[in-house]
């Protein structure tokens, strides 16, 4: 006991903390517990917040994910691994994301759950949205963001089935503040439409994503179907960044680091460069599209570097009515991970984007590279109707999901 | 400023810590692995993350021949890392400074021993 654990006067009152040092084990709600403070300092109890990108380790749950593989032939197979990860041609690169177990977070959520009324996934989704003041948070797997690169497609549309199929059972129907875009099996088309078919009336189903993938250019023709489908349902489309390590110029980098900072953005950057100049906006102008979880520093880059060369090529993208950043600032993006190290640099990104209408509050919870709500909330140069836009507002109104009463009262007044 | 008390000093082994809330306020106090201690405010210079709760670690180098070919990397035992759990940033212990950019640094908060006794000043 420290001397001075009773004082009389609160300002010297000396209370050691529980946790000496946070490790895997560790409650998420004590990770997060200057979270909390930050939201209780900031008031977000008045903010409607949504969260559009967090995480679980679908991982953790393999064998209950596997029980829903159509395919009995492939269910054994998968089951006899006895391992979670079992048939998902997991890249062990990915081991690196918690640096060496500097991250415990990243590594694993291994803490105590007593609460058996409902999935773990759960309720860790519910300590974090109480860690991060958040209201709603759109959940998406881990290692399945890599399932395109799967070298078995037949697998990776089977195993992307299972998964939205245990989600929309298992999870999304506990807590309707859980919210999921459920994953494409892009690697088979006719799959895709089936997908949306069978999810859209789903609880918790709010959009559909696309993963890290290359299996055909998003502009191929075998893919205009799965566009139209997604149009009609109304729902936005998120393009889910990922990383491939083993992908072209990417495959010469030898530090994570570099592999990721490189590859989350050029997933993205490629997928977006097809989908402009092959006139997707002008082809479903009603879809519409968000880009996740590769931050927003190529988004200007990429913006002038395609403006620059459509007015001298403009024959090679004959669809397009306008300049490429035009359809670009129509489209919606995540901030995480968000490069703010140079402020003036990071004010004119969110010029080029309209980040007030355009921008979506993300964690990426639990990985390595979240971003907390106080990361928009602070920015000296956004107004209060901007970062209420960019924390929820804005997502309420795509998504189509329901503001916070306080924020309703707020509005009004 | 306060003096607050912390603890004595022969509790502490060399290399521990102790993260205690003061008021309003959070201090990790550490010993390093001399009889020196150092204290920092728990909140890291990125996002407020509770840096003093993170892992301590041994400074990774890299070592080049005189040919400057990368001879790998190895750690640097002699000076210990302090890393904020929340996102990774590594600050040299003994300094509170970021290992990699002198302008990230921890908040520090003066600690001083008297008599084998371990204080604060908050």
């Amino acid at each position: 006991m420290l001397p001075d654990s009773d004082s009389p006067d609160p300002a010297r009152r000396v209370v050691e903390l529980p946790v000496r040092e946070i490790n895997s084990l560790t409650d998420s709600r004590d990770i997060l517990r200057h979270a909390t403070k930050q939201a209780a300092d900031r008031g977000f109890s008045d903010y409607t917040i949504v969260d559009i990108d967090s995480h679980h380790t679908e991982t953790e749950s393999w064998s209950e994910i596997l029980e829903y593989v159509d395919d009995d032939v492939l269910k054994q197979i998968g089951q006899s691994f006895n391992s979670n990860t079992a048939l998902l041609g997991y890249a062990p690169g990915i081991r690196y994301q918690d640096l060496s177990g500097r991250i415990p977070h990243q590594t694993k959520l291994a803490e105590k759950v007593d609460d058996v009324s409902v999935h773990r996934d759960v309720t860790l989704s519910r300590r974090s949205m109480e860690g991060m003041s958040l209201d709603y948070q759109v959940m998406f797997p881990s290692p399945m963001l890599l399932i395109p690169q799967h070298p078995q497609p037949d697998v990776a549309t089977s195993l992307t089935l299972a998964y939205n199929r245990w989600l929309t059972r298992r999870i999304l129907p506990s807590d309707k503040r859980i919210k999921s875009m459920i994953a494409l099996p892009m690697n088979d088309p006719d799959a895709c439409v089936e997908t949306i078919d069978e999810f859209d009336q789903c609880d918790g189903v709010i959009g559909y994503m696309i993963m890290s993938t290359y299996v055909k250019p998003v502009h191929h023709n075998a893919y205009m179907k799965v566009f139209s489908r997604l149009e009609k349902t109304g729902k936005p489309l998120g393009f889910h960044a990922g990383h491939n390590w083993g992908d072209g110029g990417i495959s010469t980098t030898n530090r994570f680091i570099g592999m990721h900072a490189l590859s989350f953005v050029t997933c993205n950057m490629v997928h977006m460069t097809n989908y402009v100049l092959n006139g997707l906006p002008e082809r479903f102008p009603d879809l519409k599209v968000i880009w996740i979880e590769s931050g927003l520093a190529w988004v200007p880059f990429l913006m002038q570097r395609l403006d620059n060369e459509y007015l001298m090529r403009s024959s090679e993208a004959p669809l397009l009515r306008k300049r490429p950043s035009e359809y670009m600032r129509e489209m919606y993006y995540t901030n995480q991970p968000m490069e703010a190290t140079d402020l003036d640099l990071l004010q004119s990104t969110f010029k080029a984007i309209h980040a007030e209408t355009q921008l979506l509050y993300s964690s990426d919870w639990p990985h390595w590279d979240f971003d907390l709500p106080s990361v928009i909330f602070d920015l000296p140069f956004l107004s209060e109707q901007a970062k209420r836009n960019i924390l929820g507002e804005t997502a309420c109104r795509i998504f189509n999901l329901e503001l916070k009463k306080d924020t309703i009262a707020r509005s009004r007044a | 400023m306060s003096e607050i008390y912390i603890g004595r000093s022969a509790d502490f082994e060399p290399g521990s810590r102790r993260v205690v809330a003061i008021g309003k306020i959070e201090v990790g106090v550490f010993r390093l692995l001399d009889e020196t201690f150092v204290a920092y405010e728990n909140a890291c210079s990125h996002q407020g993350g509770p840096v003093c709760q993170g892992k301590i670690t041994a400074r990774v180098v890299e070592r080049l021949s005189d040919d400057k070919r990368s001879l790998g990397l190895c750690f640097d035992e002699g000076e210990p890392h302090l890393v904020c759990p929340w996102h990774g940033y590594e600050y040299a212990l003994s300094s509170g400074r970021h290992a990699a950019d002198p302008r990230p640094r921890l908040r520090p908060i003066p600690v001083s021993v008297s008599e084998g006794n371990v204080y604060v000043n908050v």
